[in-house]
């Protein structure tokens, strides 16, 4: 039955997909062209559309796919799927963290993956910024100057306004920016 | 109710603007529950972002379901877990049942390519954040230093490298160089 089969796909991808949506991309696909739900084209398709809506890109692809298989139902048993495995196990980690944060061991041991952490998520951005300048990996340089001039104008607007003003813009307004400044520059 | 109904609706805007994955979620979640609402600490944030990548799934679950629960328990948990979910869940039910070339739409395109870069920007913005309230020792910074650049090396030379064997790398030498003090202490203090 397809609304099982959609339950058990997407616990399993909710379960295993450790690291962020991209690491668990190789996972969705097996589990995806397993059941035979979309083709591999389709895949790269609702990728590129999770992307570019708001949401997870794991809870995106979810949905999507449910949908596709089974309407409504199907996106809303798909999504739950996807999510149910982090909400329970993010519960279960609070209900036991407050001892374990207290042991100088995990405390040693959270101190290297924080710094950790904050390294992956600077590289991240910075990896973001250079590919939207067009410097990407195994490709020629193109460097996008337009891109770089808006890049510039964000970073001076988002800033300066909080440097000038109390509450200056906030990440959500930022984005709201972006997108009128990329439809005014890009055009419609 | 009152406040489920807060966590409900901080947690559907955060839903509805985050655009980019999990990395871009952590910024705009940063700033509304750190500094905006103050339901969490710093640190707490960063626990969480070191539960998240630590456990499958995707971050913004992890984030929601944490400050939930901690205002308001299993109810608080939910209500902000629904909350992140549902606006992207309905923007793609509507994508995927009546638009069919959704990312050939001009203004669609358009608008993305500025939000990509400000993701970037945000994203950005709060490493650096982080990394101006991490502690100041030399083993730290060279932790996040060798993570940044291993991460970008990987990257440019199309080399696969798991976050989680970088953090598992990361965590072994701190505990390393825990269990050295430790040793040293001991016998120093002979």
């Amino acid at each position: 039955m397809i609304y099982l089969d959609l339950l058990l796909g997407f616990l399993k991808v909710g379960f295993f997909a450790f690291g962020g949506a991209y690491a668990a991309v190789p996972l969705i696909r097996d589990v995806v062209l397993d059941y035979g739900w979309i083709n591999e084209d389709m895949l790269s398709y609702i990728i590129a559309v999770a992307e570019s809506t708001p949401g997870p890109i794991m809870v995106n692809l979810a949905t999507y796919v449910g949908s596709t298989q089974a309407g409504a139902l199907g996106s809303f048993i798909a999504t739950t799927a996807v999510v149910l495995p982090s909400f329970v196990i993010t519960i279960l980690i609070m209900v036991l963290l407050k001892k374990l944060m207290e042991n100088p061991v995990a405390k040693a041991v959270l101190g290297g993956l924080k710094p950790c952490i904050i390294g992956i998520i600077l590289s991240v951005g910075v990896e973001m910024l250079l590919s939207n300048l067009g410097i990407r990996a195994k490709e020629a340089i193109a460097f996008d100057l337009t891109a770089a001039a808006i890049a510039a104008g964000l970073a001076v607007v988002y800033y300066g306004s909080r440097k000038l003003f109390k509450k200056g813009l906030s990440p959500i307004g930022l984005i709201a920016v972006s997108a009128v400044v990329g439809i005014v520059i890009y055009g419609i | 109710m009152r406040e489920l109904f807060e966590l409900f609706i901080t947690f559907a805007k955060i839903g509805a603007f985050t655009f980019g994955g999990g990395y871009a979620m952590i910024s705009i979640i940063a700033q509304i529950c750190v500094e905006t609402k103050q339901w969490i600490t710093h640190d707490e944030m960063m626990n969480i972002t070191v539960i998240a990548e630590s456990t499958p799934g995707p971050i913004a679950i992890n984030c929601a379901t944490y400050v939930g629960y901690k205002q308001k328990g299993v109810a608080g948990a939910a209500a902000a877990t629904i909350g992140v979910v549902l606006p992207s869940f309905i923007i793609i039910l509507l994508i995927s049942q009546f638009l069919d070339r959704f990312l050939e739409i001009g203004w669609v395109a358009s608008a993305f390519k500025g939000i990509k870069i400000a993701v970037a920007v945000l994203i950005i913005d709060a490493a650096l954040k982080m990394i101006k309230k991490m502690p100041k020792d030399a083993l730290t910074w060279c932790i996040m230093g060798c993570a940044c650049a291993a991460m970008l090396a990987a990257t440019f030379l199309s080399v696969k490298l798991s976050s989680i064997v970088l953090m598992l790398i990361a965590a072994a030498v701190s505990l390393t160089a825990f269990l050295l003090r430790q040793m040293a202490g001991k016998e120093g203090g002979k």
